[in-house]
């Protein structure tokens, strides 16, 4: 009898390890604790698109905003695009990273879709797309009015994502008292 | 239109297999042989509708229907054709696909090549495949349905496959892979039907060899093409990453390699039964949950699949019965008292339960350190990355560990052998070892302790099998006719075995000699690594058919005269954007020449330039190959030919080597 009862030993086992990963479904290994979730901007100088000077994260400041990284190589972006000047039209201001992109694709981008940006800040070389972590494009950040970073969305921006995700975010950073 | 005549048809698969679980196993049961004679026709009709269901979504790839979502987001229209077609399985719901594919063409080969097993057995072992068919299919059809459609909103093109799996070694990897990870179920059914028909004796393990065999040559050519793939396209001249996906090949692999040399065992002397059975449930479980880790999302790999917690549950509710299922029905029939065939310490059986263990361990650790981060996260304990230190720490003595057993293995006897007699066979394979590894890595200085010790194990692997080699045949009277002494079984064993000695010498070389420098160079300068002059002439943008890219021309020389003209390239990807890194590789028996591009730096056109030298990095590979080749060798030993022809095993063709 014992023997037998031994035999159900890699049952046993088997229904650890089971369990273990039925947990791990619910679990997130992406979710990394060193992003740069609640902490400030990275500093940076960079050009602006339109070539009117150099941008600094001084300048971007100030007010609850989305920082949106962007390129014309970016499909997506394209499709996200429409949203993005709904949303400024509606008054929330966006900071376009226009990301290892050129200069002139990425202005007449704009002037045949429109210009949703306050203001775009080209990173030619990725240089402050590496310092965020950047996976890819589009890629849209919550920044609050002192400049931290308050959430990040990988993806495209949509009314589904604006709505369920970023919105309540956003006001409840707005009545934490950032001027819009 | 063709994207729902695949998806029709996928559907009539699944109905199939739902018949092929459940009619032939009632027959067996009941001993209806219509119901049983059933099981081989229904295997082959799922494989007709599986492969035309595949060749509907092939069709889609190739003709560019990007009203379908899969294509839509794998594929472009400037993409060359033969990665339009590969493209398929580079995304979850096609890999699937695939998986079901390769499953219904081992059901249909075991459909096929058993026509003279005993019906109930053949009967048990498709309707077993098509349990797991059942639970794949219906994976793919109710949570990766890839015949999904993107209307409306078709895009005007596709957003293009990965550009890392661009790539000629990527269009087979995944199909080897698989032939493997489902090769595997074969053995795994032939375990269940013997379980379930409560025959578990020296015929089981006689029919399931040669299927074990083969999905593990197979398994062995997916995972070398998978380290050579990620050597020269990942642009920096590692081969292996200890990376999650990389285990889940490796485990099973590790597992089905113990199994391999159990069956032998079980097949030659009747016993370890019940650990073979073991170790085919397990070799398949692994295979499982190697499919489980890459598409669950339960933990971050380089080349996961897009992942979604859906799929994960159902894979795990999938895995929990057929694995779950299997060690219950193992717990209830396996034979609990120990055989009565009985062997001595000294002996090849001995020997093989060596090898079982290590394979067990080294599977256990692969296993324990790839799930050690979501057990911790599991727990509440934060967040931790197991990384090649713990993997090399534990992997390489067993490894080693294995080696001197190995030497001995294929020259003892069964059942009873005497130390005396090996000392003997081997005093001299064991002082040519010893010279090798003395005197070989002289030249090479500075003298590596690590060097030595691989080339005394590989000499030693290499001069005994050598040495039994040349005793057989000349026991022959003609050189000819000692050749045709050597069973297919016995080269095989003695192919893969060198592979394995190649392999030791080809990691431990590359790991201890391997020189690498990254530098800053700009058109016309030249640095030299390892004797070899890497001249820098030029610099110049290149277009291909859907990548614009900058290439740095190289010219090798050494001592003066021309080696090689290598032309590593930054390519970005028109469709997304992507920057993807393509090394040149001026390949060699003895060593490989390596330069790859890394960023530009500066305004004056220089670049970091990553140069290597990397010595015998080819024979690990070719090892890997060596062992594939050893196992498709074994398949065809007369024993094996014989069982076609349903006689009965002749006793002087048991009695000889494994």
């Amino acid at each position: 009898m014992a023997s037998r009862l031994k035999l159900f030993l890699p049952l046993f086992l088997f229904a650890l390890l089971a369990l273990f990963l039925f947990r791990g479904l619910s679990l997130d290994p992406k979710e990394m604790p060193s992003a740069l979730i609640d902490r400030p901007l990275p500093a940076f100088s960079l050009p602006r698109l339109d070539g009117e000077g150099e941008v600094t994260q001084s300048d971007v400041v100030g007010q609850v905003s989305l920082l949106n990284v962007w390129a014309t190589w970016c499909v997506s972006c394209r499709v996200e695009h429409p949203y993005l000047q709904q949303l400024a039209d509606a008054g929330v201001p966006i900071i376009g990273l226009n990301y290892k992109d050129e200069d002139a694709a990425a202005l007449d981008w704009l002037g045949e879709l429109g210009d949703p940006y306050r203001v775009n800040i080209a990173d030619r070389q990725g240089s402050l797309g590496l310092d965020l972590g950047v996976y890819g494009a589009p890629e849209t950040y919550l920044l609050d009015a002192q400049g931290v970073i308050r959430y990040r969305h990988v993806g495209v921006v949509d009314e589904r994502v604006w709505q369920g995700v970023l919105q309540p975010l956003y006001r409840e950073l707005l009545a934490a008292g950032g001027a819009p | 239109m063709i994207p729902e005549v695949g998806h029709f048809a996928l559907i009539i698969a699944l109905c199939i297999a739902l018949i092929q679980v459940t009619v032939p196993l009632w027959g067996a049961w009941r001993g209806n042989l219509a119901a049983m004679s059933l099981a081989p026709r229904l295997a082959l009709g799922q494989l007709l509708f599986v492969g035309f269901s595949f060749a509907c979504l092939a069709l889609s790839f190739l003709q560019d229907d990007f009203s379908v979502q899969v294509v839509a987001n794998n594929s472009n229209s400037l993409l060359p054709p033969i990665y339009k077609f590969s493209a398929l399985w580079g995304n979850h719901e096609g890999s699937l696909l695939l998986w079901v594919l390769i499953l219904s063409l081992w059901s249909s080969a075991v459909a096929l090549c058993s026509r003279q097993l005993p019906l109930p057995v053949l009967a048990r072992v498709l309707a077993v495949m098509g349990g797991v068919a059942v639970g794949f299919l219906s994976f793919s059809l109710f949570t990766s349905n890839p015949f999904a459609r993107l209307l409306p909103g078709t895009p005007a093109d596709g957003s293009d496959l990965n550009p890392l799996l661009q790539d000629p070694g990527l269009i087979i990897h995944p199909p080897l892979l698989y032939m493997g990870y489902v090769g595997f179920s074969v053995a795994f059914a032939f375990a269940i039907a013997a379980l379930l028909g409560g025959r578990l004796d020296a015929s089981w393990a006689r029919w399931s060899r040669p299927w074990t065999n083969v999905a593990w040559a197979f398994l062995s050519l997916g995972i070398m093409l998978g380290s050579w793939w990620a050597y020269y396209e990942l642009g920096w001249g590692g081969w292996w990453f200890w990376d999650p996906v990389e285990n889940a090949s490796f485990m099973p692999w590790l597992a089905g390699t113990a199994l391999v040399h159990s069956l032998a065992v079980t097949e030659k002397r009747g016993l370890f039964k019940s650990w073979t059975v073991l170790l085919a449930i397990f070799a398949f479980s692994l295979s499982l949950l190697g499919t489980f880790l890459v598409r669950s999302g339960v933990l971050t790999s380089v080349h996961a699949f897009a992942t979604d917690p859906e799929r994960g549950l159902f894979i795990l509710i999938f895995l929990a019965i057929v694995v779950g299922g299997s060690l219950v029905l193992y717990a209830l029939r396996a034979p609990a008292v120990s055989s009565r065939v009985s062997f001595q310490w000294v002996s090849r059986e001995s020997l093989l339960l060596v090898n079982n263990v290590v394979f067990l361990v080294a599977t256990l650790t692969v296993l324990f350190g790839t799930l050690f981060p979501l057990i911790v996260d599991a727990l509440g304990l934060g967040k931790v990355s197991v990384g090649p230190p713990y993997f090399n720490a534990v992997f390489v003595p067993l490894m080693a560990l294995l080696a001197p057993f190995m030497g001995l293995g294929p020259v003892s006897r069964w059942k009873q052998d005497s130390t005396a007699r090996w000392r003997t066979q081997l005093w001299g394979a064991a002082l040519a070892a010893v010279i090798c590894g003395v005197t070989l890595p002289l030249l090479q200085a500075p003298y590596n302790i690590w060097v030595a010790l691989a080339v005394l194990l590989a000499a030693w692997l290499a001069v005994g099998l050598g040495r039994d080699l040349w005793l057989r045949v000349r026991s022959g009277n003609t050189l000819a006719a000692g050749l045709r002494r050597l069973t297919p079984s016995y080269l095989g064993m003695l192919l893969a075995h060198l592979g394995f000695a190649a392999c030791i010498l080809g990691v431990v070389v590359t790991s201890q000699y391997t020189v690498e420098h990254d530098l800053k160079m700009r058109p016309g300068d030249m640095r030299a690594v390892a004797g070899y002059e890497f001249h820098f002439d030029e610099l110049a943008p290149v277009r291909g058919p859907n990548f614009v890219a900058d290439e740095a021309r190289f010219t090798v020389t050494r001592d003066g005269r021309e080696v090689a003209r290598l032309a590593p390239q930054k390519r970005r990807y028109l469709a997304s954007g992507q920057v993807m890194t393509e090394a040149a590789i001026d390949p060699g028996l003895f060593r490989d020449l390596f330069v790859a591009m890394g960023e530009p730096v500066g305004a004056e056109g220089a670049w970091a330039i990553r140069l290597h030298y990397k010595p015998m990095v080819r024979w690990m590979w070719l090892g890997a190959i060596l062992m594939a080749l050893g196992a498709f060798t074994t398949l065809f030993d007369r024993r094996y030919r014989r069982q076609r022809r349903a006689l009965p095993a002749a006793p002087e063709v048991l009695a000889r080597g494994v």
